[in-house]
């Protein structure tokens, strides 16, 4: 098997909530807690869970736009959490993010052509220079650099703003692509050129994604492997067609359930799960889904089970696998 | 082929939009209210700035015969006031020394608000709350009790006056640099640049500053009335400054006792002062308008 491109280890990143008068810490909200993955060059890797799973908070994570408790973050087999600040910014280039909201990651002030050449100018490409590359590759995402280059965002949909942010994260060549939740925002039209446009991508530019989203139609199209988080815990991991035909964890099995289907035939009688995700703060001891799960037993709530693998493309922590992985199909 | 030629200016007119700030600035001059409102101002301050050549009699040079004379007098055209000085030209000076005490505080709570306001919002942490907290302090007073106890204390005088309505500004100001600094910060177009890898230094001239300044300019601008009418004020006390110069609240101080001998021209002075401040509160508002583009 190849060396991972990104490997990470028992990521934790715990929020402090404050409160009072003296702003003591007064709880913790458990975003990320205790996440480990690897990618491979070139697979790309669909995170899914609810909202509020802590996604979004992994993917700064990952790019360490925020510094995790703990945990490590090997990307190409250097350790990212421990780079200076100069071997950081050289890494930067390597490893880039694609933002959620296409209205807020724009910045109102700078036309198109210069959001995109920014990132050049930072790692000092001549203005000149930044400018035609960013021209090339704002033609190269579908928007005419003649037309849109000048204009600012505001003057822009959705759909090609979302392309100004890909053509940004694209600018300094990067290896690794972090997209979060890349076209929820997104009509559902405009959500399958944009998805389709970053398949091409991948193929011409031999990427790496890692694809976050909460749309599990999404994440079915675009994954080659599927990571299931929930509140801050991957619940279960597999290859996408490996979930798609026997998700086992009962959580996964439920967003399935939820998920609508255009085919008839893969329409599931179970009922989806009810309910909000507990509170982050103080999440269930034991397995944190036992609150919502179906088949929640007694030791459910002693201790979280262990991540195990139950197929050679699938692996997934719950006890309902631990002892007899035949009971529940 | 007439349409067609059409068709193509008008894709070159899209093609080569125009900058943020001559969007800003051909947005400004299609209102009519702020027009009107600009040119008041701009007469006001010629006025004041070409003074010295515009006004017909010496400010300080009073005529006992003369005393309060009404207003449209041969030779006093807005008459005279209570020591006999001509109306017209004290009217002039008066609005030098009431421009510069009012505009001087929110030019320095600007630069000096924006720069303690972005800093409190950027670092953040023990910064912000070492700020904002002093801020706080200021903040707790009224603007006028502030200013007058400050004036009290420096002694009256031009530069005291700006002193003072220094401090009574700077903390608004901070207040108000500090919460769209925190705001924008959390946008995402702050983490991309953070993610390409950009240094303070860039992040925030291109993308906080860019972003924050317009918003504080607004506001800045809505406090020169108020800022004009505190500068009168003072002087108004006594506190700012003091005669013989003229100065509109200063003006309006000594002519207060001839209200009952000639109604108009102790009000000339207030007229004055309320015609600048309106005149500024107006504009601001429309450049607040213009400046609105997004959506």
């Amino acid at each position: 098997m190849t060396p991972a491109l990104l490997e990470v280890r028992g990521l934790r990143k715990h929020f402090p909530l404050r409160g009072g008068v003296l702003q003591r810490t007064q709880a913790w909200v458990r975003a990320v807690d205790g996440v480990s993955f690897d990618v491979a060059p070139g697979e790309t890797l669909g995170i899914v869970g609810e909202s509020g799973c802590g996604k979004s908070t992994l993917a700064r994570l990952l790019l360490r736009l925020i510094e995790p408790d703990a945990g490590a973050v090997r990307f190409n087999g250097e350790d990212v959490l421990a780079a200076s600040p100069a071997r950081m910014k050289r890494l930067r280039r390597d490893m880039q993010l694609v933002f959620q909201d296409p209205y807020a990651s724009l910045n109102p002030r700078l036309t198109i052509e210069d959001t995109v050449a920014f990132s050049l100018l930072v790692h000092g490409t001549p203005r000149a220079e930044a400018a035609e590359r960013a021209r090339g590759l704002l033609g190269r995402v579908g928007l005419d650099p003649r037309l849109h280059g000048r204009r600012y965002a505001h003057e822009l949909s959705g759909g090609q703003r979302q392309r100004v942010n890909i053509a940004r994260a694209l600018v300094l060549d990067p290896r690794l692509l972090v997209l979060d939740e890349p076209v929820s925002a997104l009509d559902k039209s405009v959500q399958a050129q944009v998805l389709n446009l970053l398949q091409d991508l991948k193929a011409e530019r031999a990427l790496t994604y890692v694809f976050i989203s909460h749309d599990l139609n999404v994440i079915e199209y675009v994954g080659d492997r599927v990571l299931v988080m929930y509140l801050g815990e991957v619940v279960e991991t597999g290859t996408a067609e490996a979930l798609a035909q026997s998700p086992k964890h009962p959580y996964t099995q439920a967003l399935f359930a939820s998920a609508p289907s255009m085919d008839p035939e893969h329409r599931m009688e179970r009922l989806p799960i009810s309910g909000d995700p507990p509170n982050p703060i103080n999440p269930p001891s034991g397995c944190r889904f036992r609150t919502r799960c179906s088949f929640a037993m007694a030791r459910c709530a002693e201790a979280p089970p262990p991540r195990v693998a139950v197929s050679p493309t699938q692996a997934v922590a719950c006890y309902l696998y631990d002892a007899e992985p035949a009971r529940v199909a | 082929m007439a349409i067609s030629t059409a068709v193509l200016q008008a894709e070159m007119a899209a093609a080569t939009p125009m900058s943020y700030w001559r969007t800003v600035g051909w947005r400004l001059a299609r209102d009519p209210t702020t027009l009107v409102a600009g040119g008041v101002l701009a007469l006001i301050v010629l006025s004041a700035v070409l003074a010295p050549w515009l006004a017909p009699y010496d400010p300080a040079a009073g005529s006992i015969r003369l005393r309060l004379a009404p207003v449209g007098s041969p030779g006093h055209l807005l008459g005279t006031d209570e020591q006999g000085r001509d109306m017209l030209s004290r009217l002039l000076w008066g609005g030098r020394m009431t421009l510069i005490a009012g505009l001087t505080p929110v030019l320095v709570a600007f630069v000096l608000g924006s720069a303690l306001g972005v800093l409190a919002g950027y670092i953040g942490g023990l910064v912000n709350t070492l700020i904002m907290r002093t801020m706080d302090i200021f903040y707790a007073f009224p603007a006028v009790l502030l200013a007058i106890a400050i004036s009290g204390a420096l002694g009256p005088g031009l530069a005291n006056t700006v002193i003072a309505l220094s401090i009574v500004f700077v903390p608004r100001v901070v207040r108000v640099a500090e919460s769209a600094t925190v705001q924008v910060q959390g946008l995402e177009y702050i983490a991309a640049a953070r993610a390409s890898g950009a240094g303070v230094g860039a992040i925030v001239r291109h993308h906080l500053l860019a972003n924050v300044l317009g918003p504080i300019l607004v506001f800045s601008s809505t406090q020169v009335s108020l800022s004009i009418i505190l500068a009168a004020g003072l002087s108004f006390l006594g506190l700012g400054v003091t005669p013989p110069a003229a100065e509109w609240g200063l003006m309006l101080n000594t002519l207060r006792q001839s209200i009952y001998v000639n109604a108009l021209v102790p009000a000339l002075p207030g007229l004055a002062i309320f015609a600048t401040s309106m005149a500024f509160n107006l504009l601001s508002d429309g450049m607040r308008d213009a400046m609105d583009i997004r959506g």
